[in-house]
């Protein structure tokens, strides 16, 4: 349970999307339990995976995560009979989204952690956190995001060269 | 501009062991909005909540961040305050530092940067927060309670006296569960039937008590307060209003070799039969499986003698609809069988002990019958493959239980003091005869138990040997049960006549496909869990359904008496009140953008949405647009996930609140 701190080079950012019946209450009885994992998941509550819309992992994705978790009730548990399922049809097709965009699939993950499963929501944390880790940091969407926001970078070196070029 | 306060707890040790707590509270004051942060020991204590109460008057504040414990702890309780303070209870967040920081992480940097990070995210969504205002709803004072054993049938009858109607659902053509098939009840060996059979009748007779037996739920719609539910009365076969219980029938039914399930498979029935002599109700049924005319068309006696004409072989199974305000839920335990292991448990068999092909290796259930006077040796012990009277009666404990390897880690709870019991009925009955004991534990908590269990030992000479048993195997017409004794350190070798094994005690089958009907949640051995271990014994966390007994962990007769009667006055507070406010977190259609193209509709688990037609002053018609209505709306949201047109919106869970809280990060 003490186990020895270990620094890393790159600490990354884990936002994980969870259901306030089966997830959140998992991750809550890690904490009663006191069970241990990295501190670099965030969550986000909703009251269904059924709630979650994909374009909130893209967003996560470019507002600086570098890897996103969405875990719900198991199939068949859904506090709301049938969010979860489809959660689950959203997410198969979302998945093939990202792949086709570029996004390494190892960087979303999504699981079912159950109210009674506190140890397998810190199995889940820690895989997460440590598969990210050593992937480093997600940049593209982040690099995207610059580009939106070009105007707040006006002295490069390629800007100013066409600013001065104007005749 | 927002006005927002940030309050961090410490939460004695249990946030300021590991979170700088004055840290937080300094960089949440640095958050845009901000206008108040502070740290105090405890938040929720009374003194806490009145800091809080004042901080809102005195900085103005328009939304409010508690940094403490989860939500699910004590959110009431901080919008409770704000409420107090005149604010709208819905600008009242948490933000978790405890269960999702504190508690999981030991590097105090870490955790006070996460710490930060959550309450800032919690920030960025309080300013996005809507006032909202609690939905009421009518309450059906109607009380459903599922499972007829001793929870169930104490449920029915406390919020019966209280004048509320109960529908009462047993699945077996008897009320009574496994009470009724017990033959004496630890710590006083009072007679279970005499305690019991008074209030099963008592259920039956009552005026406010609806029963159905040999009947199931179907399905669970609405939410609480309002709940339909669907109860499917299965072909009993046999008219219920007609039949006066006068037995001609089973006495005459020429079917008489089947197996006995209440009698543990010891007797036999006839195929028409009620479970046992005192059922109630005392309406047989005809088990159809093995009934000649329902397997050959051929023989029909029991109609020919039925006096009243009540056998009725067309009979269809029946669903009906009872509206109900409230469901307790009180299905009970079963015994892991070794004789074969049960679809989906996690107990990985018994090979050691013969898998039960041994006929004198019992469970305690079995030996309860043997033991009872209304059994089907009239309460004689009798060794079930010749009938001979045991004189060595060896007494497995913790068969399955508290045995992680065989993929069960919890005591039942009940064995210890059922085995102490049946050593004594054994010498009660067989005075020269000498039962032994492998106990890992005697685990004996609660009143008069121990005293009990000392009598078991001190004046019935039960010899208990701490120790395992590693092997069961029949030698001749011995068992021999090898094990050891832990206290002395020699390997035990006994010749036993009949051994009894405490067998683990397990939620019923099919309690996983219930939960899923009812939308309660339930743990990996599918015991149903209670919304707090401690603060909330009784309530799922599922709004207007409670437990009772066995079906939420192992439990003896006096603590489920207890917890039915606590299930029931849960009921009562709920029926107390003729309207109940709802959180108003439910899903509104903007009419503005919505095209109708109705996915929602498609999606709703609840059917709550509805097509509105808008039409001018006229009448003519506009165009439609989606309806969700709001008394039915379970607030999943996920129709705001699925509308193409973002046309529908979650209120408490919108997606400027998401976001902002994604942007915070």
């Amino acid at each position: 349970m003490h186990a020895h701190k270990e620094n890393h080079a790159f600490e990354p950012k884990i936002v994980a999307f969870v259901c306030t019946w089966c997830t959140y209450a998992g991750a809550d009885l890690a904490g009663t339990a006191r069970l241990q994992y990295p501190a670099n998941t965030r969550v986000v509550k909703f009251p269904c995976t059924g709630r979650i819309d994909p374009v909130f992992i893209l967003r996560a994705f470019q507002k600086g995560a570098d890897g996103v978790l969405v875990s719900g009730c198991h199939p068949g548990d859904c506090h709301y009979m049938a969010g979860n399922f489809h959660a689950r049809r959203r997410f198969a097709a979302f998945r093939a989204l990202l792949d086709f965009i570029g996004v390494d699939l190892n960087r979303l993950q999504f699981s079912w952690v159950s109210a009674a499963e506190g140890g397998k929501w810190v199995e889940v944390a820690t895989e997460l956190t440590e598969r990210v880790r050593a992937m480093g940091p997600m940049r593209e969407f982040r690099e995207l995001e610059t580009e939106e926001q070009w105007s707040g970078a006006i002295d490069t070196p390629e800007l100013q060269a066409a600013y001065e070029a104007i005749p | 501009m927002s006005r927002i306060g940030v309050f961090v707890c410490h939460c004695g040790e249990n946030i300021a062991r590991t979170v700088d707590v004055e840290k937080v509270a300094a960089e949440a004051a640095r958050l845009p909005g901000v206008a108040y942060a502070t740290d105090y020991k405890y938040m929720c204590s009374d003194p806490g909540q009145n800091l809080l109460k004042n901080a809102v008057a005195e900085h103005r504040l328009d939304g409010i961040v508690v940094a403490a414990c989860s939500p699910r702890m004590h959110e009431k309780t901080f919008r409770n305050a704000a409420k107090s303070a005149g604010l709208n209870p819905f600008l009242c967040e948490m933000a978790n530092i405890r269960e999702h920081c504190s508690w999981v992480h030991e590097d105090r940097d870490e955790a006070t940067a996460k710490a930060s990070d959550i309450v800032a995210m919690m920030v960025a969504r309080v300013k996005k927060d809507k006032r909202l205002v609690p939905i009421t709803v009518p309450v059906t004072k109607r009380a459903l309670v599922i499972g007829g054993g001793i929870a169930g049938i104490q449920a029915a009858l406390d919020i019966a006296d209280a004048g509320h109607q109960v529908v009462l659902v047993e699945r077996e053509p008897s009320i009574g569960g496994h009470m009724a098939q017990l033959s004496e009840t630890f710590p006083t060996l009072d007679c279970s039937q005499c305690i019991m059979t008074p209030k099963m009748v008592d259920a039956a007779n009552h005026p406010n008590i609806t029963l159905h037996t040999y009947s199931e739920i179907e399905s669970v719609d609405g939410y609480i307060g309002n709940f339909q539910i669907t109860v499917r009365k299965k072909a009993r076969s046999v008219i219920e209003e007609k039949c006066t219980g006068c037995g001609v029938c089973s006495a005459k039914c020429p079917q008489k070799k089947i197996p006995n399930a209440f009698d543990k498979n010891l007797g036999t029935r006839p195929a028409i039969y009620v479970p046992f002599p005192q059922a109630v109700p005392n309406t047989p049924v005809i088990d159809r499986a093995n009934c000649t005319w329902f397997k050959t068309g051929k023989c029909g006696v029991c109609q020919k003698v039925c006096g009243p004409g009540a056998i009725d072989y067309e009979q269809e199974d029946r669903l009906i609809v009872e509206p109900v305000g409230a469901i307790v839920v009180a299905t009970g335990f079963e015994l892991y069988s070794i004789t074969e292991k049960p679809k989906g448990s996690p107990i990985k068999g018994y090979g050691e002990f013969g898998h039960g092909t041994i006929p004198d290796v019992i469970d305690g259930l079995t030996f309860e019958r043997l033991a009872s006077a209304s059994g089907p040796t009239g309460g004689k012990i009798l060794r079930p493959s010749d009938g001979r009277e045991p004189k060595q009666v060896v007494f497995v404990q913790c068969v399955g239980s508290r045995a992680r390897e065989k993929g069960i880690s919890y005591c039942s709870k009940i064995c210890c003091m059922y085995t102490a019991k049946h050593t004594m009925l054994y010498k009660h009955k067989v005075h020269d005869g000498q039962a032994y004991v492998f106990f890992m534990d005697a685990r004996t908590p609660g009143k008069s138990y121990d005293e009990f269990w000392r009598r078991a030992i001190e004046e019935e000479e039960a010899v208990y040997i701490r120790g395992m048993v590693s092997r069961l195997y029949q030698k001749g017409d011995k068992i021999v049960v090898m094990g050891s004794d832990v206290h002395v350190g020699v390997q035990v070798e006994i010749e036993a006549d009949l051994v009894v094994l405490a067998t683990a005690v397990q939620p019923r089958a099919g309690a996983d496909t219930l939960a899923q009907k009812l939308g309660i949640s339930y743990d990996s051995y599918h015991f149903y869990s209670e919304a707090h271990a401690k603060l909330k014994p009784v309530e799922c966390a599922t709004a207007g359904i409670y437990l009772a007994g066995a079906c939420q962990g192992p439990k003896d007769i006096p603590d489920t008496v207890s917890q039915a009667s606590a299930a029931a006055a849960k009921v009562m507070t709920l029926f107390a009140k003729d309207e109940l406010e709802r959180e108003p977190i439910v899903a509104k259609v903007n009419e503005k953008n919505c095209v109708a193209c109705l996915y929602c509709k498609k999606v709703c688990p609840y059917g709550a949405v509805e097509e509105k037609e808008i039409r001018d002053r006229q009448g003519n018609l506009i165009r439609v647009v989606a309806y969700v209505n709001p008394g039915v709306c379970g607030g999943c949201g996920t129709c705001q996930a699925s509308c193409p047109s973002k046309s529908v919106e979650l209120d408490g869970y919108t997606d400027e609140q998401i976001m902002a809280m994604i942007e915070a990060l």
